[in-house]
């Protein structure tokens, strides 16, 4: 029993925006089911009666002040951008939602 | 109201609230609307590599706040959880939300649809999360191009999802409506849908009446006005209607509402809560909202607007109507309440009082948001109310004295006075004059004395035009009456 096929591919695929060709797609699969694999020799480890854990050392949520703090400047933020026009990042076309 | 059919329209609300913190959700950039495009963007929110989110702890406040005034309970510990898609207005690709242990559940809100009965509707949650970026609508140059602002991309957002107990287009607006009145009272949502502020998602399926289970629903988003959803939902109940009676089967779907042609049109497939893989945000661990923080809370909560309403109509005893136009906005309560402060339990005078405010003040009053700009001082209206309340002025004076301090800072009382307004209710001046009327005009005081009462018409007009107007009415029919005897 593989623990990924064809199908869970195109669908991971097309969530993360990726186009694969025909030929890629038996490639992919074949080196997604080995990583599976290697990530699945974790469940050999007994986690019988243990909390699972997101966070490690720190117990609550640090609150910060409403203060203002200063923001970047935007001629230097706009610059690491691929693209811009006028004062925006140049994205692909998309509808607000 | 949407004549009957034999498919029942079923109906859930999503709103998105912006809190009106200074500041971002998870950073110090400020969160002001309107500024210039990609001024207010840090590491954080720009999602670079290495920077770590800090709750801010205003958002905290305001979120239970909410809570509280809508009967959720408050979940003493809950997760932020990361919620990955990719879309061009999401820097990060994933939006920093909650999943399965939102700060708070099971609430509830008391609805009064047009032309139907009160009644109560749930609230399933309410959860934290941030705002995404802005599309800068005409910049682009390219087809197939999109321009960015990030300003708003991490505004600290509230998430309230309904249950799906609203039947008809006549109660989302109701609903919405409550909630919104309700967010802007509490001061921690300025409730402005055109600038998207307060932003609503329409569940809608429809069923045959009688049964249980659901239909396939659609989700409509777009909808920035009150009007939209009740068109939107009326053309999509219709819609939906048509589909089930010809025994059509869809996928679940996002539409999107098309206002200048009157009708939604499909926008895309919708997405499991699979796809997104949500998983417990490893930067920001559990928000502890312990007993104290929520009393705290619970303590700031201000008087809410069916309170309010409530405490006018039963114990000022004023129409249902006229309590809910001055409890309508905040402010608009707030200043007239400091008008009924001047005479406190008068059930009278909150009449006249409501009465003035209502024909000559709100025609002139502006609201944005949470910002009402009156043509007219309460410590002015108490003074000009005041004046008709003392029999100084008649309340038909009073319009012309109103219209004359609107808009400056005028003391109604000192222009009464140096435009020799006073209505004049001393006795002795009018008696004075009402006996030379009479001695002038003999044959019509005899007409009177002889039963023709409605003579009295003929004396009192003649004080009017004496006094141009000011003599006090009441005193005038007093004096008459006994001189007349």
């Amino acid at each position: 029993m593989p623990l990924i096929d064809r199908a869970q591919v195109l669908h991971v695929a097309k969530l993360a925006r990726l186009t694969l060709a025909d030929d890629e797609v038996p490639v992919i699969t074949a080196q997604l089911e080995r990583i599976l694999e290697h990530i699945a020799q974790l469940s050999e480890v007994d986690t019988e009666g243990v909390e699972p854990t997101a966070h490690v050392g720190v117990d609550r949520l640090p609150l910060r002040e409403d203060v203002v703090a200063p923001s970047l400047d935007r001629a230097a933020v706009l610059a690491a951008a691929p693209d811009t026009v006028g004062h925006g990042f140049v994205v692909p076309a998309f509808v607000e939602e | 109201m949407t004549a009957p059919t034999a498919w029942e329209p079923i109906i859930g609300l999503e709103v998105h609230a912006q809190l009106l913190t200074r500041t971002k959700i998870f950073c110090g950039c400020a969160t002001s609307f309107g500024a210039e495009p990609n001024t207010h963007v840090c590491p954080v929110c720009l999602g670079l590599p290495g920077a770590l989110p800090v709750l801010n702890r205003s958002a905290a406040e305001m979120a239970v706040r909410t809570a509280l005034a809508l009967g959720c309970t408050v979940r003493a510990r809950s997760v932020f959880a990361r919620k990955s898609y990719f879309y061009p207005d999401l820097p990060k690709g994933y939006q920093i939300s909650q999943f399965d242990l939102p700060f708070s559940e099971h609430g509830h809100l008391d609805i009064e649809p047009e032309g139907g009965e009160p009644r109560r509707v749930g609230i399933t949650r309410i959860h934290l999360e941030e705002d995404a970026g802005k599309n800068l609508h005409g910049v682009a140059e390219v087809p197939g191009q999109s321009v960015i602002d990030l300003n708003r991309a991490g505004t600290p957002l509230v998430e309230i999802v309904g249950e799906p107990d609203l039947r008809g287009p006549e109660d989302a607006v109701a609903y919405l409506k409550k909630l919104r009145s309700i967010l802007v009272a509490l001061g921690v949502n300025d409730g402005n849908l055109e600038e998207g502020s307060f932003r609503c998602d329409v569940n809608v399926s429809v069923r045959r009446r009688g049964t249980e289970a659901f239909g396939t629903r659609v989700e409509i988003k777009n909808i920035n006005s009150f009007r939209h959803v009740q068109r939107g939902l009326a053309y999509e109940i219709a819609r939906l209607t048509d589909l089930a009676e010809r025994g059509e089967t869809f996928r679940q779907h996002t539409r999107q509402w098309d206002d200048e042609r009157g009708r939604t049109v499909f926008l895309r497939e919708k997405e499991g809560s699979d796809d997104y893989r949500y998983f417990p945000d490893p930067d920001l661990p559990a928000l502890v909202l312990d007993e104290a923080f929520v009393a705290a809370q619970r303590a700031q909560l201000p008087e809410l607007p069916d309170a309010r309403r409530h405490r006018l109509t039963s114990v000022l005893g004023l129409p249902t109507y006229d309590a809910d136009l001055l409890t309508s906005h905040p402010r608009i309560g707030d200043f007239f309440e400091e008008i009924l402060r001047s005479r406190p339990g008068d059930g009278a005078f909150a009449k006249r009082a409501a009465n003035f405010v209502m024909t000559e003040v709100l025609a002139g009053t502006t609201t944005h948001g949470l910002e009402v700009s009156f043509p007219i001082t309460s410590s002015q209206l108490v003074e000009l109310l005041g004046l008709v309340e003392a029999g100084t002025i008649s309340g038909k004076q009073a319009k012309d004295v109103y219209a004359a301090v609107q808009g400056t800072d005028r003391s109604p009382k000192s222009w009464v006075e140096s435009q020799g307004m006073a209505q004049v209710s001393d006795a002795s001046a009018l008696e004075t004059i009402c006996q030379g009327l009479i001695d002038q005009n003999p044959k019509q005081a005899s007409a009177y004395r002889a039963g023709k009462t409605n003579m009295l018409g003929f004396f009192v007009g003649g004080v009017m035009r004496e006094t141009k107007g000011s003599a006090n009415p009441v005193v005038v029919n007093e004096i008459l009456l006994r001189l007349l005897a």
